[in-house]
């Protein structure tokens, strides 16, 4: 047992650090997305050009060929310095590695680089508005007419949409076969007639997350990625790439907030003394760094593990489960502190630390639906790790 | 970076797992809860001969010099077990006088302690106070060289069984008290947990030499506390681990309204709760062994962690079990209230959730 980074991987966490470091340009834009997106195209052409971008590709697709622990470390110094997300998170988490695994040479060749760059914005087409966590009922379908499918139907909760290039869409092109079966994994052109991005306005306010209306949107059959009836297993491999690495990113941003939150309860007065010196306040904050501690060691238990045999295993839903609830209640603490100006939100002169905790408290609502909701993910642990019998 | 236990660790852990099965099956258990001393002499003999009285102590004391990873592993399975047995009192005793007993009381007290020859325990809480950590009120009044010891300990584990008590006194002392001293009776404590024995100690004018009274003082009995925090919280973490194997199994097999009761959300969520909980505090137990072994100034707050954690889950995961059990898991034939009652006694020693939990608010804030 050995829970501190050997001198190689304490070299390679330098070389990451002395990078953002020297690199960093400041906090993103609070207003507009736009502004967001510009910012972080710039983002990542710096880390490409510096061999940042997609550090867990191999080398001859571009990528950097990094360990498991060194896409953790890099994952877990970015996070906790803060650093803009890459324009292009999708496309550098998903597709390429989809596109690596299973897609043609051709189109290794076509689709790769561009990712990298962020000259190409990728985005997910699998949930619909009748199949969330059940995503394999999904009903849009593709009619096979001469060398090109056409598609019809609809996607939604699409992250940056707008902005897209290339969409990575499941479809039925089967209908008569078992759900699973009939699926088809294709890459889709958002840039044509037929298909529609509308923003989604969520309870933040903002609009990440798009609809997507697709009325007889045509794709070329060389552009389905791991053959015709495949979507499935394809599409899997993209959820597990999902999953991978960000428990890292996720530990060192809940390390930050619970910083803020201390500093949030040292300079808040309560009851004739400091938030800091109350004792229920100070029962709950100790709870949450528990547990925030116990988080980090079961990642670095799964990784350990993971480096054994391979694939990382269903006990990493047991750490996203945990990430949305403590991310959940240091919001939910922060507002508790704040007390009498809870209410009082980004834009209002007199809202503690200008809103910033008003915006997290909202935002992580969603923690525990976004990528896989805490009710599947208990289902996967009951039925994967126990091997209780399967709900019917 | 490697966490995960040493082929070594692995051996220790199945060792222990195939010794402690074969002993304490649920008749023996329930035979030595009704039994006069709680424990066997050849189980404790056996035990002796496998090295686990000197575990984690100094080979030059007659230990087997491994580290509070591999205290852990084993405390991990006798929580697991169940297994009614002086060794964590012992273990206290021994971690006590190997950090913080002269040369001449190793030769003494730990050398046969370590090798199960002399069996030790911890008289540190007195009658009608709090029972808080370090705040002792026994008067250690001189006499002599020595010094003269009057009033009553409480919570004392294993004191029957015991060859000798560390008795914490008001000035931040321990001394070594043998049993059979002048002065010095026990009465056994009615306890929620059958499967340790506690007692409260008189000591009436009780005479201690000079060589018997510990170098050490105050704080420096931490380095003890936070280690043994460590193995309870790993105890807790094996009751947890087995009451949840325990709701698991149950909930594939028992059937109502026609399918096995784990197909229902309702208890499959609290399985999915329940290793959540385990793995958790398995973690934090592994985390702090380690920081013990390897980086001790991280030892004080991992401890608080570890203990804060397992003490919650070492008797919320068994109340779980219980509720997946239905009426049965209420019942005295079964035996889930043993571990149910063991979790929560452990929470209650050497500091509970919440006294832990201040003192890691205390670390993060002052770093804040």
């Amino acid at each position: 047992m050995d829970l501190t980074l050997s001198p190689s991987e304490q070299q390679f966490r330098d070389e990451v650090r002395d990078w953002i470091e020297a690199n960093h340009p400041g906090p993103e834009p609070e207003a507009g997305l736009e502004e967001v997106m510009a910012f972080r195209r710039e983002w990542q052409l710096k880390m490409h050009a510096a061999g940042w971008a997609g550090i867990s590709w191999p080398k001859e697709y571009g990528g950097r060929g990094a360990t498991m622990i060194e896409q953790a470390i890099f994952v877990g110094e970015a996070s906790r310095l803060e650093a803009p997300s890459p324009a292009n998170v999708l496309g550098l988490a998903m597709g390429g590695p989809v596109v690596i695994a299973h897609g043609t040479d051709e189109q290794k060749a076509r689709y790769l680089e561009p990712i990298l760059t962020g000259e190409e914005i990728w985005c997910q087409g699998f949930s619909e508005p009748e199949s969330g966590s059940d995503l394999a009922s999904l009903k849009t379908r593709a009619v096979r007419d001469g060398d090109e499918w056409v598609v019809t139907g609809q996607k939604v909760w699409t992250t940056f949409a707008q902005y897209a290039k290339w969409c990575m869409l499941v479809a039925r092109t089967d209908a008569d076969a078992p759900k699973h079966k009939g699926l088809t994994y294709f890459l889709m052109d958002m840039e044509q007639e037929g298909v529609e991005a509308k923003p989604l306005v969520q309870i933040t306010g903002e609009g990440e997350f798009n609809e997507v209306f697709i009325n007889e949107a045509r794709i070329p059959s060389e552009n389905i990625v791991g053959g015709e009836g495949n979507g499935w297993p394809v599409a899997i491999t993209t959820l597990m790439n999902e999953r991978a690495g960000l428990a890292f990113g996720a530990i060192a941003q809940i390390a930050n907030n619970l910083k803020r939150l201390g500093a949030l309860a040292a300079e808040t007065r309560v009851n004739g003394g400091t938030a800091a010196e109350d004792p229920v306040f100070r029962q709950r904050l100790a709870q949450l760094h528990i547990e925030a501690e116990t988080m980090r060691l079961n990642a670095y238990r799964g990784l350990t593990k993971t480096m054994q045999s391979g694939i990382p295993g269903p006990e990493g839903s047991l750490g996203k489960w945990q990430w949305a609830d403590i991310n959940q209640r240091i919001a939910e603490l922060a507002l508790d502190i704040e007390g009498a100006y809870a209410p009082l939100a980004r834009g209002d002169e007199h809202a503690v630390g200008g809103g910033a905790w008003q915006y997290s408290f909202l935002r992580s609502r969603a923690n525990s639906i976004e990528g896989g909701t805490t009710d599947i993910l208990k289902n996967i642990i009951a039925e994967r790790v126990l091997g209780l019998p399967r709900m019917r | 970076m490697y966490f995960d236990l040493t082929d070594e660790q692995q051996a220790i852990k199945s060792t222990a797992r195939d010794f402690l099965a074969a002993r304490y099956k649920s008749e023996r258990i329930r035979a030595l809860a009704d039994s006069e001393n709680g424990f066997e002499q050849s189980d404790w003999d056996e035990m002796a001969e496998l090295g686990w009285t000197g575990l984690a102590l100094p080979e030059e004391w007659g230990g087997q010099g491994l580290g509070i990873v591999d205290l852990a592993v084993l405390f991990e399975e006798m929580g697991y077990a169940l297994a009614p047995s002086p060794l964590l009192s012992n273990t206290v005793a021994g971690l006590a006088l190997s950090l913080c007993g002269s040369g001449d009381q190793r030769e003494r007290f730990l050398r046969p302690l370590a090798e199960g020859k002399l069996r030790g325990t911890p008289a540190l809480w007195d009658a009608g106070t709090p029972g808080m950590i370090g705040e002792f009120t026994m008067e250690a009044r001189a006499d002599g060289d020595g010094v003269v010891l009057d009033g009553e300990k409480v919570l004392v584990m294993d004191a029957a069984a015991a060859d000798f008590f560390l008795v914490a006194s008001a000035d931040g002392r321990r001394h070594v008290v043998e049993a059979g001293a002048s002065g010095l009776s026990l009465a056994p404590a009615t306890t929620i947990d059958l499967t340790r024995r506690l007692f409260s100690v008189r000591f009436e004018g009780v005479r201690v030499a000079a060589e018997n009274t510990l170098p050490a003082a105050g704080e420096d009995y931490f380095d003890v506390f936070f280690r043994i925090c460590v193995a309870l919280a790993a105890e807790s973490t094996g009751i947890a681990q087995r009451t949840m194997e325990m709701a698991v199994s149950y909930a594939k097999d028992r059937q109502q309204f026609g399918r096995p009761i784990g197909s229902y959300q309702a208890v499959s969520h609290r399985c999915a709760q329940m290793l959540l909980e385990t793995e958790n505090a398995r973690s934090a137990v592994y985390g702090a062994a380690w920081a013990a072994d390897a980086e001790p100034e991280s030892l004080p707050r991992a401890a608080s962690m570890a203990k804060a954690y397992a003490s919650d889950a070492g008797w919320r995961v068994p109340d779980a079990s219980i509720q997946v059990h239905g009426g049965i898991g209420f019942t005295w034939e079964h035996d889930l209230h043993f571990f149910l009652k063991r979790g929560r006694a452990n929470a209650a020693m050497f500091g509970d959730a919440k006294w832990h939990r201040e003192r890691v608010a205390d670390a993060v804030l002052a770093a804040a």
